[in-house]
């Protein structure tokens, strides 16, 4: 450590080093539960984050994984705080962070309406042909965070990272 | 583990010695993490968790039993998110409560008896066929939504948090639900009459979800009242049983207390299965 007081934004370069253990090409600040990155005396590091959905069990490794990364750049004092409030939601997630995920076949968030009493998705592309000729298969994918879709014209099924508004 | 190894184990819990029980020691929520700037709820406030807990761990537990028993694979996986959705929600609650009680969820979850629980009898009654489960799900995924709805107003925070983040989730839920039961509802004339069948058997409990208890009416400005949700959800479920060609049974109510500690045989049954494990090896990981 060269300097007395790490500076904030190195600090948030090195807790964006982290990534979702799910969706590996996401860090968590692309994926928008990176909240924060506090620094105190004696360069004792708070990092804040929230989870996306209340009962995502990668909280867990991906707070192991921010006191290895700073352990890594010599911070001995490494608090990780989860915060649930202001509750998260897909409007967090970065531009860069919805363009890497569709790159890796993730079709990002788009939004939502209502058709009568059922909810209706809007559009979503397909990430592998880009078309938009795509039918939702299960609302509930591999992870809490995901939709099962399929592509009607390359006939790909494919992940869909649902609204959460 | 022998003896020593459970000691250092038990003795890296610290203060929380009586939460010998937490199972993933240091991936257990922490009430620091749940609690808005760290304040301890008063005991009415947890006792008022502790209800909004039970139901969601219990409602949990039961879902969780379709994980690879759904009758098709996204059936399957919807379920099993529901039930993680629910769990999360559960541990917030239970975390938050146990704060006021120098408790961790787990020695919420894993060591109380069947008459410390406070939940519903809704959430305790049996899967049955995918008609019933999904039944239940339509009445507290409605339920729930407007229950979290109000209570993301409460002059609690940390509640107020954690409903907020909740109400997202189970607008999810109430979807899931809502189409099943129209499907199905509208489906052949077995899976109505199933559906009916469904109807019958779960419509005795709902009335106690909307019992005021004595712990709702000394929160006035943090809990929920329950009666105050009946009529919007009269109104919801009405209409979607309408869309689906299905209608309200004629049925009794039964006469029950969970929020008393008093429960059906079935709650028994689920904490045996739920609680054996960290009993018969308290302070166990993996």
């Amino acid at each position: 450590m060269s300097k007395l007081i790490a500076d904030t934004e190195d600090l948030f370069a090195i807790a964006s080093k982290v990534s979702d253990p799910e969706i590996p090409v996401l860090s968590i600040a692309d994926l928008g539960i990176l909240r924060e990155v506090n620094v105190g005396e004696g360069n004792a590091v708070q990092v804040v984050i929230t989870p996306t959905y209340s009962g995502c069990p990668a909280m867990d490794v991906i707070s192991e994984d921010l006191y290895k990364v700073f352990g890594e750049a010599g911070f001995e004092q490494v608090e990780v705080k989860l915060v649930l409030t202001p509750a998260w939601s897909t409007d967090w997630m970065t531009e860069e962070g919805k363009a890497k995920l569709e790159a890796y076949g993730i079709a990002p968030p788009t939004g939502k309406g209502h058709a009568g009493r059922v909810t209706l998705g809007m559009s979503v592309k397909c990430p592998r042909c880009h078309s938009l000729n795509t039918r939702e298969l299960a609302r509930f994918g591999s992870t809490s965070c995901k939709a099962l879709y399929t592509c009607k014209d390359c006939l790909e099924p494919f992940d869909y990272f649902k609204v959460l508004s | 583990m022998n003896h020593d190894e459970l000691d250092a184990t038990l003795d890296s819990f610290g203060d929380a010695l009586a939460s010998a029980t937490r199972v993933t020691p240091g991936n257990a929520l922490r009430p620091e993490d749940i609690a808005v700037d760290g304040v301890a709820p008063s005991d009415e406030v947890a006792a008022y968790a502790l209800t909004l807990g039970d139901d969601s761990l219990i409602l949990a537990q039961r879902l969780s039993h379709w994980i690879s028993r759904g009758p098709e694979l996204e059936e399957d996986i919807a379920l099993g998110n529901i039930a993680l959705d629910v769990l999360g929600h559960a541990r917030s609650f239970l975390t938050y409560a146990g704060l006021a009680m120098g408790k961790t969820e787990d020695d919420l979850a894993y060591w109380r008896e069947e008459e410390e629980f406070t939940s519903l009898w809704m959430v305790e009654q049996p899967n049955g066929h995918f008609g019933v489960t999904i039944v239940r799900q339509l009445i507290l995924s409605i339920y729930q939504h407007l229950l979290y709805s109000k209570l993301a107003e409460s002059a609690d925070e940390t509640l107020a948090a954690i409903a907020a983040k909740a109400v997202k989730e189970v607008d999810y839920h109430r979807d899931h639900s809502i189409m099943w039961t129209i499907r199905l509802g509208l489906g052949t004339e077995e899976s109505a009459e199933k559906m009916r069948h469904a109807l019958e058997i779960l419509w005795p409990y709902v009335d106690e979800m909307f019992l005021d208890e004595e712990i709702h009416r000394t929160l006035p400005e943090v809990a929920v009242l329950p009666s105050s949700l009946r009529e919007d959800w009269d109104k919801e479920i009405s209409a979607v049983l309408a869309d689906a060609g299905l209608e309200i049974p004629a049925t009794g109510q039964a006469m029950a207390h969970g929020r008393r500690g008093e429960h059906s045989e079935h709650l028994g049954y689920i904490l045996a299965e739920m609680q054996v494990l960290a009993r018969k090896h308290p302070g166990a990981t993996w």
